[in-house]
């Protein structure tokens, strides 16, 4: 039997599924493209950023060479082998000393500049611009650049300090002397990036706090101690945890530095822990260079947490 | 509005300022001071260089010491690689940051904080950590000694879907969305005929910050590149590395890499400088 739909009625029903459909579509399109938008970081992170981190400890518990294609599965032993590695200790030590070295001054210098610049000023943005100016140098241009500088017989700053009797000093030669070269070379390149940082904070502090403590007989000093510092706060503990970060992974420049060498200097006087992965990896020694990896993860975090901790918990005292 | 920023009396003001204006101009100076040697020594021979007290003003071995560099190292190839390879870079994170922006700041979905949280938080994650098992992992795409091992990698990231987030959230009115969606427009419309337009101030200053530190990348194409088709970045170490004591010619390779930056810096300084410090801007 079939029934004689009128044909009206055929048209009403289609139409209504027609609607259905548009408005199924339209959820379809309203509740799922966000996640499509946003998919591609996600998808690429997964794969470039956290496949690796994962793969990197795996690879760690394996004699792993490009040499072989038989891995053999050895537990701990790179760890345990690592901790008893005299360049393993050493390459942390120049990590800790460098880092310091660079990263400490250049803190204070850029909060100090920020807070020169927070006023206004003629030619603001000539100087910012110049701030910046070491930022968009790369880092491979910059250690070309400041190797010469700090060149022992012919370098601009052993001429410089002829003038006070001083005589030259073979900067890649010593310890001290190198970590200080080096850590020149990072606080040049980012110190203007992070007063802009500290800067733009700092443009967020409303004016009335400083016209107060103004009409107070608060002095500039006083002001950018207990007001601007505990304002800024938020960004303060970004900056210090990103330069950590940064600072802990330092590569660049100590390889630059010492003409290409991967060792640092033949003392391996400034051989950073990512050095010390890098001579591991062109050894084709991948297993030890991710055991080396993940050490230096944890030592990431610890110094990140340990300076979040710190930078948190002082109040207004920072400087 | 006039700010006595610190100091009492009116003839310490103009002392402190004074002073203020002295320590900048000496920062701006030093800041400036390497780039400038750069260019002294690129333009000497190596004879000059080692006189004393050291050349101070740029010679006439430039262009010498620019035609050596092409002898040394592909550097016209390295050139083009480094055009390639930061402008599709940052071609690419301009696009999909927008596309993530938009639909952090303005789309409404289930876990949006959460995975904005996750966003900024993977910034933390140290690149460098992943290079062995990133590596191993261009090997098995046979994409080693190819730009594909440069490019994919960087398609988008982290720092562009959060500055891009924070700019789209203050600068489109979300009215002009809902008017679009009155008028029927799919989200895919609304992001077309909206939001790129809407976003396209911030999305070149990102495209600029990244197409910079792109061209600066360093490590990564160092391992994963072979030196016979390098970037601009990989070849200026070649000549660092293969000639110690030849500084007239690393130096004038580095000016040659480095100009078209510093130019174009020059030139849109300003916008770039407004970018960083809006993206900088965060709790």
């Amino acid at each position: 039997m079939t029934v004689r739909v009128p044909a009206g009625a055929a048209k009403r029903h289609g139409r209504v599924r027609q609607g259905l459909r548009r408005q199924l579509v339209h959820q379809l399109d309203v509740k799922g493209s966000p996640y499509a938008y946003v998919a591609p970081f996600f998808l690429l992170f997964c794969a470039f950023g956290l496949f690796p981190l994962a793969y990197t400890a795996w690879v760690s518990l394996h004699d792993w060479t490009l040499l072989s294609d038989v891995h053999k599965f050895v537990g701990l032993d790179n760890f345990s082998q690592l901790l008893g590695d005299d360049y393993f200790w050493n390459a942390t030590f120049n990590t800790l000393s460098i880092g310091i070295l660079s990263t400490v001054p250049q803190l204070l210098l850029a909060i100090w500049l920020a807070h020169l610049l927070n006023r206004p000023l003629r030619a603001q943005t000539l100087f910012r611009v110049t701030l910046l100016l070491p930022n968009v140098t790369s880092v491979v241009a910059v250690v070309v650049i400041f190797s010469q500088l700090f060149g022992r017989d012919f370098g601009l700053i052993n001429w410089v300090l002829s003038w006070f009797g001083l005589d030259p000093i073979d900067w890649q030669a010593g310890t001290a002397s190198s970590h200080i070269a080096i850590s020149v070379m990072i606080l040049w390149r980012w110190t203007g990036y992070n007063a802009l940082l500290f800067l733009a904070a700092m443009q967020a502090v409303p004016r009335e706090l400083y016209e107060a403590a103004t009409i107070d007989g608060a002095s500039g000093y006083t002001q950018l101690r207990k007001i601007t510092v505990p304002m800024i706060k938020p960004t303060i503990v970004f900056v210090v945890i990103t330069s950590t970060i940064g600072a802990m992974q330092i590569l660049a420049e100590p390889l630059l530095f010492g003409t290409y060498s991967l060792t640092g200097g033949p003392d391996r006087q400034y051989q950073t822990l990512s050095l010390f992965i890098y001579e591991n990896f062109t050894k084709l020694d991948f297993g030890y260079s991710s055991a080396i990896s993940w050490m230096m993860f944890l030592f990431i975090v610890v110094v990140v947490g340990v300076n979040y901790l710190l930078t948190r918990r002082s109040r207004g005292n920072l400087t | 509005m006039t700010m006595n920023m610190g100091v009492g009396g009116r003839g310490t003001v103009s002392l402190a300022r004074r002073l203020t204006y002295l320590t900048l101009t000496a920062v701006a100076f030093f800041s400036a001071l390497p780039l400038y040697y750069s260019v002294v020594v690129a333009s000497r021979d190596n004879a000059a260089l080692a006189a004393v007290p050291p050349p101070l003003i740029p010679g006439g071995n430039f262009f010498a010491n620019v035609s050596r560099v092409f002898d040394t190292v592909p550097f016209a190839l390295a050139l083009l690689n480094s055009v390639l390879v930061a402008g599709s870079i940052a071609l690419s994170v301009m696009f999909f940051s927008t596309l993530a922006g938009f639909a952090f700041a303005k789309l409404r979905f289930h876990g949006r904080n959460a995975l904005l949280v996750v966003t900024v938080a993977t910034m933390m994650v140290p690149t460098q950590l992943g290079i062995i098992p990133l590596y191993l992992l261009m090997v098995k795409l046979t994409w080693t000694g190819s730009m594909y091992a440069l490019i994919v990698p960087a398609l988008v990231n982290a720092f562009g879907v959060f500055f891009m987030t924070q700019y789209l959230s203050r600068a489109l009115p979300t009215e002009l969305l809902e008017a679009g969606r009155v008028d029927g427009c799919t989200t895919w419309g609304l992001f077309w005929h909206v939001v790129v337009p809407a976003a396209r101030p911030a999305a070149a200053v990102l495209g600029m910050l990244t197409f910079m530190s792109a061209w600066n990348d360093y490590f990564w194409p160092l391992v994963v590149l072979h030196p016979e088709n390098p970037t601009v970045q990989v070849a200026l170490s070649t000549l660092a590395a293969g000639y110690v004591s030849d500084y007239g010619l690393s130096l004038a390779g580095t000016a040659l890499g480095t100009l078209p930056l510093v130019i174009v810096f020059a030139l849109l300084g300003r916008q770039i400088i407004g970018g960083i410090m809006q993206g900088a801007v965060k709790g």
